[in-house]
């Protein structure tokens, strides 16, 4: 017999991965899957609903309206001079793309414990193709914010919609990649312990308030900014709103940091995630 | 010679007993810390349980084999044996604790029929769904997606939502996905007990199809061992996480089912569990012929007489005795009790006592197992109660030679005494 060390083999499974094995090609060759899950999930989401995908639009709508009221005319937090719906709508639109692909991909593991119990494919698709479907609920409620825009252009509200614009494409990414890092962060810690689940629901919650979204980075008092500042969704919020309604600021070097602590919250994720992937089935 | 699919090494894989909570952090810190210190995890002490409920246990131990290309392994034990474990750490379901396997070609398994079906979906969705959850491309799908619909014979039904489907369906088009994957080293758990007959033996057929193939290696699990035969040109034993035979089918089938079914002889031992107070202990058991000699096969029709010896600890004023017949399966066949009718219970005085119970019943050839019990007629009941005391096996011959049972399969356990009439006219007599 020929001995086995000679041959080329196509897998071998072992106890330990190394700890830079990402396996990424293997995500590629699978992107199939994250394109049917993408479909499946929105195919499915709004089935049996009566209104359907206008679902996406109620959410922001109420969530803003309400803001409105309490934050704007109740509490009466300072917008910059942008129209308090223009301000609140834009906030919860992006903070909701976070806060969704946080919260469902937190759960990846336990949620998907009967898949995963008797099929093999790159665990991280599931969170991956749960991204990039909250990708379709952010486009129809930026549409929606659009034409709110649209309305109150018309109305004779001047929006200052500058060249920034074309970063933003980059920050949904970043957004994107906070969410799926923290998310699959969290879900490799839940098939050990559960009570992060918890956390996760209001800890997102909490989050919330401390990122400019219901308030300007710059109402914040100068002794508190350095926190507000140094969450990494501030710069984001602070950019989107300023390259679409002109209010807010702008840093490069601000942007870059969240843009490090993207990149390194994804890798540990990622990190974290593949290494649980092979022995969850055991303690879930 | 051809070259090997697949080559496991050593191959272990150890489970945590116990329950995942407030210890957990404890146990993952004292493992962290061993371990940053050079040591053996102290957690994984097998069998020396440190505390209750954590312990652990070898699900795999210790497997190697060379499976060449094309070969059909064929692996078998009883429950616990740990097959469906070797099943999911080949398939990549969970990672081995020790060893190592190496596999060559696209691997593709198939532990469940319909993985991933979504219910909304339509047919169309869930074919191209599941198949690229096992593995497929999209393209693939689509070549082979008539080929699918068509041996899941769904054809008018595909642009329905699946939730609408019969079970039937479901299971004939997820099988059918299944069936067209087309990879170099499959592997089945069981997913054959599916659908009805007629759909089993094309499920088998096309098996046979995939493992006829000169190239592809399928590794199947299953426990009915006639597809295992029907299938399989190589067969592996598993009991308890240990490989105990691996080669020709037949001898693993056969060690496979001497395992299964170990004598038990009648003689009960002074320390088995008790279920019940344990005031009146059952000792032994035998069953004699006609002639008054203990016996392990009893022909057709045979009058048999069942003698157990029991044990009162105390002075017991209300004895029940049971004796139930149940074929090695475990399942039921007659019940008698002491006290059947209207009789009464029976006073018994420390010491032995033995008891006899003629039975009038036919048992048709099979074989069988005598289940012992002695109770209170009232609360707390059970004073002692043993299952599998004694086997037995019935033959279809009667002594003289000249009944059997009539048909080939066995209709029942039982033959009732009938007595038939038969007489000319419409009217009934």
């Amino acid at each position: 017999m020929t001995p086995a060390t000679d041959q080329p083999w196509t897998l071998v499974i072992r106890p330990e991965r190394r700890w830079l094995d990402l396996r990424l090609a293997e995500v590629w060759r699978y992107r199939d899957l994250i394109g049917l899950f993408v479909r499946r999930d929105f195919v499915a989401a709004y089935k049996q609903t009566m209104l359907g995908p206008a679902w996406y639009l109620i959410q922001p709508l109420l969530t803003s309206f309400t803001f409105l009221v309490i934050f704007g005319r109740i509490a009466q937090l300072p917008t910059e001079g942008v129209p308090q719906l223009l301000f609140y709508m834009l906030g919860t639109v992006v903070w909701s793309y976070f806060a969704a692909s946080l919260t469902l991909t937190s759960n990846t593991f336990t949620a998907n414990t009967g898949l995963f119990g008797k099929v093999y494919f790159p665990r991280i698709v599931v969170p991956i193709s749960m991204v990039l479907s909250n990708l379709i609920t952010f486009a129809f409620q930026f549409v929606l914010f659009a034409l709110t825009a649209a309305l109150y252009a018309l109305g004779g509200t001047t929006l200052h919609v500058n060249a920034w614009v074309a970063v933003l494409p980059l920050l949904l990414v970043m957004l994107a990649g906070l969410g799926l890092g923290f998310g699959i962060i969290v879900s490799s810690m839940t098939t050990r312990y559960r009570d992060l689940q918890y956390l996760v629901a209001f800890g997102t919650q909490l989050l919330m308030f401390a990122s400019p979204v219901i308030y300007p980075l710059s109402s914040v008092p100068a002794r508190y900014r350095w926190l507000v500042a140094a969450n990494p969704l501030t710069p984001i919020l602070e950019t989107f709103r300023y390259a679409l309604l002109g209010a807010g600021s702008v840093s490069a070097a601000h942007l870059a940091y969240a843009g490090i602590v993207t990149i390194v919250v994804l890798t540990c994720g990622m990190l974290t995630f593949t290494r649980i992937e092979r022995t969850f089935m055991d303690t879930v | 010679m051809p070259s090997l699919a697949i080559s496991s090494e050593r191959l272990s894989k150890l489970y945590r007993l116990g329950v995942i909570g407030t210890g957990t952090l404890h146990d993952d810190f004292e493992r962290w810390w061993a371990r940053v210190r050079g040591l053996p995890d102290p957690t994984l002490k097998v069998d020396a349980v440190h505390r209750p409920g954590h312990g652990a246990m070898w699900a795999l131990k210790d497997i190697s084999f060379d499976l060449p290309e094309g070969a059909t392994l064929g692996i078998i034990g009883s429950n616990g044996a740990g097959k469906s474990t070797l099943l999911k750490v080949l398939s990549r379901i969970t990672a081995p604790t020790e060893g190592c396997v190496r596999l060559r070609g696209r691997v593709a398994s198939l532990l469940e029929v319909g993985t991933g079906f979504h219910p909304e979906l339509t047919g169309r969705e869930n074919v191209y769904l599941n198949g690229t959850i096992l593995g497929m491309r999209k393209t693939e799908v689509a070549r082979k997606f008539d080929e699918i619909v068509a041996f899941a014979e769904v054809e008018p039904f595909i642009d329905t939502p699946v939730k609408r489907y019969s079970s039937g369906m479901h299971v004939r088009l997820a099988f059918a996905v299944a069936a067209h994957l087309d990879p170099d080293v499959l592997i089945v758990d069981e997913v054959l007990a599916v659908g009805d007959v007629a759909f089993q033996k094309r499920c088998v057929g096309k098996m046979q199809d995939l493992t006829s193939s000169q190239h592809r290696t399928v590794l199947f699990v299953s426990h009915n061992m006639a597809s295992i035969k029907a299938l399989c040109s190589r067969a592996m034993l598993l009991d308890h996480g240990r490989l105990v035979a691996d080669g020709d089918v037949d001898q693993a089938v056969a060690k496979y089912i001497d395992r299964q079914q170990p004598a038990a002889t009648g003689v009960i031992p002074d320390n088995h569990p008790v279920i019940g107070t344990g005031e009146v202990r059952l000792r032994s058991v035998t069953i004699l012929a006609s002639s008054g000699e203990p016996v392990s096969e009893l022909y057709l029709g045979q009058p048999f007489r069942i003698v157990f010896v029991v044990e009162a600890l105390k002075d017991v004023k209300d004895a029940v005795f049971e004796v139930d017949i149940s074929t090695l399966d475990g399942t039921y066949v007659t019940t008698s009790l002491s006290v059947d009718g209207t009789r009464a219970p029976i006073p018994l005085a420390p010491g032995l006592h033995t008891v006899c119970l003629d039975l009038d019943v036919v048992l048709l050839a099979d074989h069988y197992s005598i289940d012992l019990g002695v109770h209170h007629s009232g609360p707390p009941w059970t004073m002692d109660f043993v299952r599998r005391t004694l086997d037995f096996h019935v033959l279809n011959v009667s002594e003289s030679g000249g009944d059997r049972y009539f048909f080939d399969v066995k209709r029942g356990f039982v033959r009732p005494q009938g007595r038939w009439h038969v007489s000319a006219g419409p009217e009934r007599t």
